[in-house]
């Protein structure tokens, strides 16, 4: 007992003078949140939109000053043609063109067909559709404001079903209440798994590990000497994280205090001790970083960061199984948006718990002291 | 020269004895690039959903085995209480729950009509919007089934015309951004890591003590990411083409030459790196933070620039994978040439000479 503390002693000490530790554990977590959630947007805000107005009348005008006033969009302000329609597009000044035909009001009046032509740089596709939808919306409702009241035939008989959406957890599809969490998960990952594995390794690839190696400290009391840190540090700042992200961006804290920690700790657990197995294969810290941030590139795209893991094929549904980013990514959201309880996550807690113990056994198994 | 070659085979030796790592270097966007394509995806499929009817009548049942039918959909409970209702979103067994009211039957022909509430949970909340418009759709059909209204108004249409994508392929966002993103970083990273190596561990005074000037050691020891970073590209740039389809309309010696001043400048980029930090913890965190996210978040690859608040718009313009990503879909997807990317091009260019100029700067500066 007396060496773990003086093990943890001498570990605080060099992470505590260590300058480039130190603003890793503090700086990490306020650029992550404070960057990362407002550029991790997909809401369609002002989209560049230039407006090509052959027809020239109340309604045409009607349907300019719809696009002016909508929050999607931003009209671009000019007399456009035709001609400028491909130029905009390639060179990136307008997301859409939108040419409105001679005589279009006089059809729509007729009853005549009638249509609008739209023009969508298309390759960033999900903008692109979000661009039609929105876009086509707004039309619509200028076509129908400028025509009046529409007068439907009596229909009695029709049937009618008027469906109410209702958003739980997040009325007001605010994204970025769905983005902290997944953020945060990266930041504790990265802490726990690249922190400790590059602490580790530097004593092996330095050499001073040999001095510990012939101390009397035991391996356990080493390994423990390496975790414990890291395991705090993660903890400390995933509350730091929740703190600026409740403050700044109005994170709710739906669920309890204490459920989150207990997943944060086995998840912290369960990635420190692939930091430790990690480093076991290796040599060099070059070794360890390209090692891990493969794994962690592929553990963090598959674990529903950006998108639900619902809509993966399910062989990657299936592959998820041994994703430990996948279960944190799912309990942290549960537990904070929805205030999900220790036993709403009990299949996420167990799978974490079993899938930590496995890798921390293994790890610890195959840290030899001897080379 | 004889020299150098010498040195840079050791280089050489020394990266490529290492399998694992020269594995995981050209593993690293194969993969990324198939989970952009295979695994993540915007669309839903069966989606599970629980039905909380309070009517139990013919028509509602119609209705809920029409949703359950259709492969978007999968009803897998029935709730009697709203209570039940909730518990299925706090252990997240369903995304939506179906609320059908009481007399639903009565006044689905009433003049008011019936109504239909969906609770959603939008904890994901562009998963709940798509949910929920694909669920109205799917009401919407059901009525127009039901109601068998034929002879439609004539309404003015909107012709969209999706130029560049016309299927509204992602793999024409995810190709380029992973090329810059892989690039980028393999390049930066690997190369001022290796380089702090040699100062960390205290190998580089016994370097800066041989026959080898600076700038021959600096080179030797980029010189194989060079080749590992063109390598890279060319498997992303096949596996976009060949695997989905994303088109090259420019000319491919282009799109290679762009690839390669790109590489140099994540060279310069990582020269520079090494010439500031004095260890590989610090190399690595930096490449990770000042290259890395910028590129993911910064550069357009994900998340739209225009859709970000001014300050980080003005802020992705240092950010080199935006340049970067403007050139190659502009070769790739737009056709274009040198004359419409000149400017990108310069931009690019001059970064690289600006950090080759700090690093040299930095280089003198040591040896006084």
């Amino acid at each position: 007992m007396r060496i773990i503390i003086t093990i943890l002693q001498k570990e605080f000490r060099q992470i505590f003078r260590n300058r480039t530790m130190l603003p890793i554990i503090f700086v990490l977590p306020l650029i992550q949140t404070l960057v990362l959630v407002y550029a991790a947007t997909l809401e369609l805000k002002n989209a560049p939109v230039a407006i090509v107005d052959y027809d020239n009348s109340t309604l045409s005008h009607e349907i300019v000053s719809h696009f002016d006033a909508s929050p999607f969009f931003g009209l671009k302000a000019g007399e456009y043609s035709a001609a400028y329609v491909a130029d905009e597009l390639k060179y990136d000044r307008s997301k859409a063109v939108i040419i409105i035909p001679r005589g279009f009001q006089h059809d729509v009046q007729a009853g005549l067909p009638a249509s609008i032509q739209m023009n969508i740089n298309a390759i960033d596709g999900q903008s692109a559709g979000l661009i039609g939808i929105y876009a086509e919306k707004i039309i619509g409702s200028a076509i129908r404001r400028s025509a009046g009241p529409v007068v439907l035939p009596p229909s009695v008989s029709l049937a009618k079903i008027d469906v109410k959406p209702r958003y739980l957890y997040n009325e007001t599809l605010n994204f970025k209440h769905f983005m902290l969490p997944g953020i945060l998960t990266i930041l504790v990952t990265m802490i726990g798994c690249f922190l400790t594995a590059l602490n580790l390794i530097r004593e092996k690839e330095m050499g001073t590990i040999e001095q510990i190696n012939v101390s009397p400290v035991g391996k356990f009391q080493f390994l423990i000497g390496k975790i414990l840190p890291f395991w705090v540090i993660g903890l400390f700042d995933l509350a730091l994280g929740i703190g600026i992200g409740m403050w700044l961006f109005h994170l709710p804290f739906a669920g309890s205090v204490l459920t989150l920690f207990v997943l944060a700790s086995v998840y912290l657990f369960t990635a420190i001790g692939l930091g430790i197995l990690v480093t076991d294969f290796a040599r060099t810290q070059q070794q360890v970083m390209f090692t891990l941030f493969f794994f962690f590139l592929l553990f963090v795209l598959m674990s529903g960061i950006f998108t639900s893991v619902e809509s993966m094929p399910h062989w990657a549904q299936e592959v998820n199984r041994i994703n430990p980013v996948y279960y944190f990514m799912k309990g942290i959201r549960m537990i904070l948006l929805k205030g999900s309880g220790l036993g709403d996550i009990a299949i996420e807690l167990i799978s974490l718990g079993v899938l930590g113990s496995l890798v921390m056994a293994v790890g610890v198994w195959q840290y030899r002291k001897t080379s | 020269m004889k020299r150098f070659a010498g040195f840079l085979l050791k280089e050489f030796t020394h990266i490529f004895r290492d399998i694992r790592t020269m594995m995981i270097l050209f593993a690293i966007p194969v993969f990324q690039i198939l989970i952009f394509g295979f695994v993540i995806k915007n669309e839903i499929q069966d989606v599970k959903v629980a039905v909380l009817d309070f009517s139990g009548s013919g028509k509602a049942a119609e209705l809920i085995n029409r949703i359950d039918a259709s492969k978007d959909f999968e009803v897998v409970e029935m709730v009697h209480t709203y209570d039940a209702a909730e518990e299925l979103f706090r252990r997240a067994v369903v995304k939506e729950v179906i609320v059908i009211e009481s007399d639903f039957g009565k006044k689905l022909y009433s003049p008011k009509g019936a109504s239909v509430q969906l609770l959603l949970d939008a904890s994901d909340p562009n998963m709940a919007n798509l949910v929920s418009s694909y669920t109205t759709a799917m009401i919407v059909k059901f009525l127009a089934e039901t109601n068998n209204t034929g002879g439609e108004q004539i309404q003015p249409t909107v012709e969209t015309r999706m130029w560049y994508n016309e299927n509204l392929k992602s793999a024409y966002m995810f190709v380029p951004g992973t090329m810059a993103l892989i690039l980028m970083l393999i390049t930066a990273m690997m190369s001022s890591i290796s380089i702090v190596r040699e100062k960390e561990t205290g190998t580089m005074e016994v370097l800066l003590v041989s026959p080898l000037n600076r700038w021959q050691i600096v080179f030797g020891k980029v010189t194989p990411y060079i080749l590992i970073s063109v390598v890279n590209a060319c498997s992303v740039i096949a596996i976009g083409n060949l695997v989905f389809g994303v088109p090259i309309h420019g000319s491919v010696v282009l799109l290679f030459a762009e690839a390669l001043l790109f590489i140099l400048l994540a060279l310069s980029i990582g020269i520079f790196i090494s010439s500031v930090v004095k260890n590989q913890m610090m190399a690595m965190f930096i490449s990770m933070f000042v290259l890395m996210l910028p590129t993911l978040l910064l550069s357009g690859f994900i998340f739209p620039i225009e859709n970000m608040p001014i300050v980080l718009q003005w802020l992705s313009v240092i950010v080199p994978a935006k340049y970067f990503l403007e050139i190659i879909k502009m070769i790739m997807l737009k056709g274009g040439g040198m004359a419409e990317i000149w400017k990108p091009t310069l931009v690019l260019f001059s970064m690289t000479l600006f950090f080759l100029g700090m690093s040299v700067k930095k280089f003198k500066s040591r040896l006084e």
